[in-house]
């Protein structure tokens, strides 16, 4: 069979494997992806709109208007970028630096924390393929991948034969599932899931970090020292171990020291690897691309040639604090995705939106300019959760522009 | 699901014969199978057993929903994760390293893929609950998180 492969930009999988047939230069069917990336890839129900205060125009004079407004703020913010290929991540950076504009993306509340660790090597990681090839036990810590990454186990981690890895996951592999409730994820790990309480990772971290140890682990819930060693020691006897860590772990962190602390002593008595559940396709890529430029991950001022960094720069901070008067938000729906209460916050100030759909933000924002779906409409490329690089080609012909050409229109009216 | 019992527990349990098998037990088992159909069973369209003739009728596939084998995809759980394209051992014996590697399938032997975000099959007198040498395989039961597909 002669096939051509796309790549899934619907998350941070970003799975290589996608067929498409076209109908009146439309993608009208998509095969082996998931139902959420067919979703991705077929055309939003509501495109976005070129608008100008709600009214109708053309794509120069929102481009002109935008950056109008950006020179006119005296403290902008740049935000979104999980959904943007790096190419548009760069130009955003441009573009931020040009305006004196701070710079934050999704991860600062979602996986930034460990991207950070992995970057700054506190944290081994391993690669997807290797996974696949490799692992034997694989841990899904505070992640529910069934759902918000549903290829995970069979493109990668628990269904698929691999080099070493040969004879199929009932014999070969052991899929773990540690979560505060019985996900889809934990159904399939059957009687490898482990219960805990909200907020109990650092304790059983804590734990299985004394059990690996030699020590007796307690934890306060009512999880016996016998059923913690059990864990331990099927972490312990894995020849190739992955901890898939999702947003429920990192949430209930207060900082992610325990769980380096448990990955340092796992790498003394096995061989383990951690890798970030990271959500949209291309956020991971935000984090690489803004850490090259300044050696941080997400959260910053430009100031001239000076770089400020810190919570204090994190959207919903600026937000509360009210330190920004406009934003521009590529591809991205804070509206709907904040908490309310910094949601509208948005309301009070110019916002301008680089979006494919019609977003809650985009209705609502002073300037929305339309851009071409990346990974349909336009190729690029973008970093995988497990940090490899992905180049995908668009599937389609458009005549709307790519996010990272219309940020370069507007650098250009700077 | 059903069980074989439970649709014993419809047959006339008279051992007739007429069926061709050697007793209701049996027929009742390649009831379950898709080796039979309801109308194979003649005493059961006398009128005393009308009523369970339509249970039965309605038991086993509603025509067109389950294949040849007894399997049915309920599409509307389905999340096309894939789960069962890669877990399916016919999958992974005809296409070691599509399927069964998790990636798109590169053989048109497969009985599971997804298509449109939504598992299909093909080949489904292949599936190892079918024909002669049938054996209980639950690959993709228990590895789908949706429970999307039955077999009945
Ligand atoms: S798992 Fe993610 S990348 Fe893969 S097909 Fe589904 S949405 Fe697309
Ligand atoms: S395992 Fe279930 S949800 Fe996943 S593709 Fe198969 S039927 Fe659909």
């Amino acid at each position: 069979m002669e096939n051509e492969y796309y790549v899934c930009t619907g998350c941070g999988l970003l799975c290589d494997d996608i067929e498409v047939e076209l109908e009146d230069g439309k993608v009208s069917k998509v095969n082996n992806a998931c139902l959420k990336g067919v979703a991705r890839l077929k055309e939003c129900n509501r495109p976005a709109e070129c608008r100008i205060d709600g009214a109708p125009a053309s794509l120069e004079d929102a481009i002109i208007e935008a950056a109008r407004i950006l020179k006119e703020a005296d403290s902008p913010v740049l935000f979104g970028m999980g959904n943007s290929t790096s190419q548009a991540q760069k130009n955003a950076i441009e573009v931020a630096k040009r305006t004196g504009a701070y710079f934050d993306d999704t991860s600062s509340f979602c996986q930034g924390p460990v991207v950070e660790a992995i970057l700054e090597n506190k944290i081994r990681t391993c690669t997807l393929d290797e996974v696949k090839d490799k692992a034997d036990v694989i841990v899904y810590w505070g992640a529910d991948p069934s759902n918000s990454h549903p290829r995970h186990l069979s493109k990668y981690t628990y269904f698929p034969r691999g080099k070493e890895r040969q004879r199929g996951w009932e014999e070969d592999r052991t899929a773990i599932c540690i979560d505060v409730r019985k996900s889809d994820t934990a159904t399939i790990c059957g009687d490898k899931f482990y219960q805990i309480p909200p907020q109990a990772d650092e304790e059983l971290l804590n734990a299985l970090a004394n059990g690996l140890s030699g020590k007796v682990p307690k934890v306060s819930f009512g999880m016996g020292p016998k059923k913690i060693l059990e864990l331990a020691n099927m972490l312990k006897k894995a020849e190739f171990g992955v901890i898939c860590v999702g947003l429920g772990l990192v949430y209930s962190l207060e900082e992610i020291e325990p769980l380096v602390r448990l990955m340092d002593k796992l790498n003394e008595v096995s061989n383990f690897h951690l890798i970030p559940m990271v959500g949209q396709y291309n956020m991971r890529g935000s984090n690489h691309n803004l850490h090259e430029e300044t050696g941080y991950i997400n959260r910053v001022k430009f100031t001239g040639n000076d770089v400020e960094h810190g919570a204090h720069c994190s959207v919903v901070e600026l937000l509360r604090a009210r330190t920004v008067d406009a934003a521009l938000i590529i591809g991205s729906d804070p509206m709907s995705s904040l908490p309310g209460s910094i949601a509208k916050e948005l309301l009070d100030i110019s916002v301008i939106t680089i979006d494919p759909c019609n977003t809650l933000t985009s209705r609502k924002a002073k300037v929305s300019i339309p851009a071409a779906t990346a990974g349909s409409e336009c190729g690029g490329t973008a970093v995988r959760m497990d940090g490899v690089e992905v180049e995908f080609k668009a599937m389609t012909e458009t005549d709307r522009m790519c996010d990272a050409e219309i940020l370069e229109r507007i650098m250009g009216e700077l | 699901m059903t069980n074989a019992l439970e649709i014993y527990q419809l047959l006339p349990k008279t051992n007739c014969k007429q069926c061709g098998k050697a007793t209701c037990m049996a027929f009742a088992a390649a009831l379950l199978s898709r080796e039979v159909v309801v109308d194979d069973c003649p005493p059961l369209k006398e009128d005393k057993f009308k009523e369970n003739y339509e249970k039965l009728s309605e038991i086993i596939t509603p025509a067109g929903e389950a294949s040849e084998s007894g399997m049915i995809v309920h599409t509307e759980k389905c999340i096309g994760c894939g789960n069962c394209v890669v877990a399916c051992p016919v999958n992974v014996a005809e296409d070691p390293y599509g399927a069964g590697s998790g990636n798109a399938p590169t053989s048109d032997n497969v009985i599971l893929r997804v298509e449109d975000g939504v598992v299909r099959l093909s080949n489904v007198s292949q599936c190892r609950r079918f024909g002669k040498n049938k054996i209980l395989c639950n690959g993709c039961i228990v590895t789908c998180p949706t429970k999307a597909i039955e077999f009945v």
